[in-house]
């Protein structure tokens, strides 16, 4: 063991070797050159537009994600609203038709009232003129009886009598 | 219940298949140490008889490896050196070339091997990588190798270099990204039969750690404009203390790339050390019952800690690769720098 220590001191691990490290220069840039614009250069580029591609759909889907929210909340507002504008006109159409059915009954009620007073003075009159009606045929009957009695009684004589007084007494009174 | 029972089994399959060829090597040097005892005390011309002993029986790497080497310590440091020469041992060896241009020996060794295999392997996976990436949209999730890589790519682009530089991260990003896959299949393919850790030599990682370097002082000559940087050296002292505070300024700035340099070299060299040294063990007391006890196991584990410090040590050249590039670049003067960039 103690010759490899010899060596290792007399430069056999050490020593320089001139054309080992003009191959290695040569051999190492030229890998870099050729790498460089082979691999280097796609590889990286694309890897690049990657990590942008994969941060803009980041963004994109925060964004969307905002969206969303925005719409969500705005549709809970349009709804809520909507809710209360759905009450609200519920409530009113229904004091409107509470509203309505008292004053149709209402209506209704005055209606009926002056159907039936009208309906009584038209029942009254009928009444007067049934009467008047009576009333005139009784007398038309009673005078056709009076009539026919009269007729029955009657005597030319009598009759005579009775005009020339009447008209003694006309020419008396124009005296 | 009966696929764990077909997988425990597989797994001592797996064990005993590792176990067995390392039993055997053993037994080979207790056979041939007669041989060797002999070699020692008559001639050289006996090693020769204990080598082609050694080869005869067909033995593993680490046993043929020790009938070329005289002491286990010659064949570790065989095994983690650079060499000219390619070793597929028992099927033979590949001689590499010599190349020497204007005076310097620039030959293809074992570790430039190695370096262009990494490199061919990283521009396939990627080109495969970067292919399916050109037919993914958008909307696609990547699938299987792409998806590995992405994960590997993403983590080196957001948690080690966003986190260190901060903002203008993307210019260093390619520099990061391709040293990050570059000294991680280094590591892992230094723990392939027949690999070699082309990390593990101080070279390799000081050229890298060098890179880091200049990037590093790059970027503070933009951040800062010559003035500040000069103006950083002496530390924010009052002149009388520049004479002090200049010189460990500048030491400190190669502090950085040496650390690098020496913790990564460290690292890969020292995890092969131990695992050869482990095995070896078993080799010098020349016992089975070590072997089985202690060689194996604690070399499995220490692989299994290797495949850990491959990556961990990529990761941490890296990390401290940005670091250093986001020390020097977001200073006291970064905001003045933007609003010098606003002006422009």
């Amino acid at each position: 063991m103690l010759t490899s220590g010899v060596i290792l001191l007399s430069g056999g691990l050490l020593s320089p070797n001139p054309g080992l490290i003009f191959w290695t220069a040569v051999t190492f840039v030229i890998v870099l050159l050729i790498l460089k614009k082979l691999a280097w250069g796609p590889i990286i580029s694309a890897l690049e537009e990657r990590e942008k591609g994969i941060q803009s759909a980041i963004d994109r889907a925060h964004n969307a994600k905002d969206e969303a929210e925005a719409i969500l909340r705005k549709n809970r507002d349009v709804l809520a609203k909507a809710d209360a504008e759905a009450e609200r006109i519920v409530r009113e159409g229904k004091e409107f038709g509470d509203k309505l059915r008292a004053e149709m009954t209402e209506k209704a009620h005055e209606e009926a009232k002056k159907m039936i007073t009208a309906a009584k003075e038209e029942i009254e009159q009928e009444k007067r003129r049934a009467l008047d009606v009576l009333r005139n045929e009784v007398a038309d009957l009673a005078v056709m009886g009076a009539e026919k009695i009269i007729k029955a009684n009657l005597d030319a004589d009598m009759q005579k009598k009775i005009v020339d007084s009447m008209i003694q007494d006309l020419s008396s009174k124009r005296n | 219940m009966k696929p764990v029972i077909v997988k425990q089994a597989q797994a001592f399959l797996k064990v005993l298949a590792l176990a067995v060829p390392l039993l055997m090597n053993t037994g080979v040097s207790v056979s041939a140490s007669p041989a060797e005892a002999g070699a020692v005390a008559h001639d050289t011309a006996a090693a020769v008889v204990a080598e082609t002993a050694g080869e005869h029986a067909g033995a593993a790497a680490e046993g043929a490896g020790a009938g070329h080497g005289d002491k286990p310590g010659d064949v570790i440091m065989h095994h983690i050196l650079d060499s000219n020469v390619f070793a597929f041992e028992p099927f033979g060896e590949v001689e590499l070339p010599r190349i020497v241009v204007g005076g310097f020996d620039i030959s293809v060794t074992k570790h430039v091997v190695m370096l262009w295999v990494v490199s061919a392997i990283l521009l396939v996976i990627f080109s495969l990588v970067a292919a399916r990436y050109k037919n993914l949209t958008n909307r696609q999730a990547p699938k299987g190798l792409a998806n590995a890589m992405e994960a590997l790519v993403d983590f080196i682009r957001l948690d080690v270099a966003k986190a260190n530089i901060g903002p203008g991260y993307e210019k260093y990003l390619p520099y990061l990204l391709t040293v990050f896959f570059f000294v991680l299949l280094c590591n892992l393919l230094g723990l392939v039969p027949y690999g070699a850790t082309a990390t593990g030599n101080i070279n390799v990682t000081l050229t890298l750690a060098t890179f880091t370097f200049f990037i590093t002082q790059v970027a503070a000559l933009k951040a800062h404009g010559i003035k500040g940087y000069l103006a950083h050296l002496t530390g924010g002292t009052h002149p009388a203390l520049w004479i002090i505070m200049i010189p460990i300024e500048f030491i400190g700035l190669f502090t950085k790339p040496v650390a690098l340099t020496i913790r990564l070299f460290a690292n890969m060299t020292a995890g092969h050390i131990v695992i050869l040294s482990l095995i070896f063990i078993s080799f010098i007391l020349k016992s089975y019952i070590v072997a089985v006890v202690m060689s194996v196991p604690f070399s499995i584990f220490i692989y299994l800690l290797e495949l850990f410090v491959a990556f961990l040590q990529a990761f941490i050249f890296t990390m401290l690769s940005a670091l250093f590039i986001g020390l020097a670049s977001a200073h006291e003067g970064h905001d003045g720098h933007d609003s010098e960039v606003a002006a422009h």
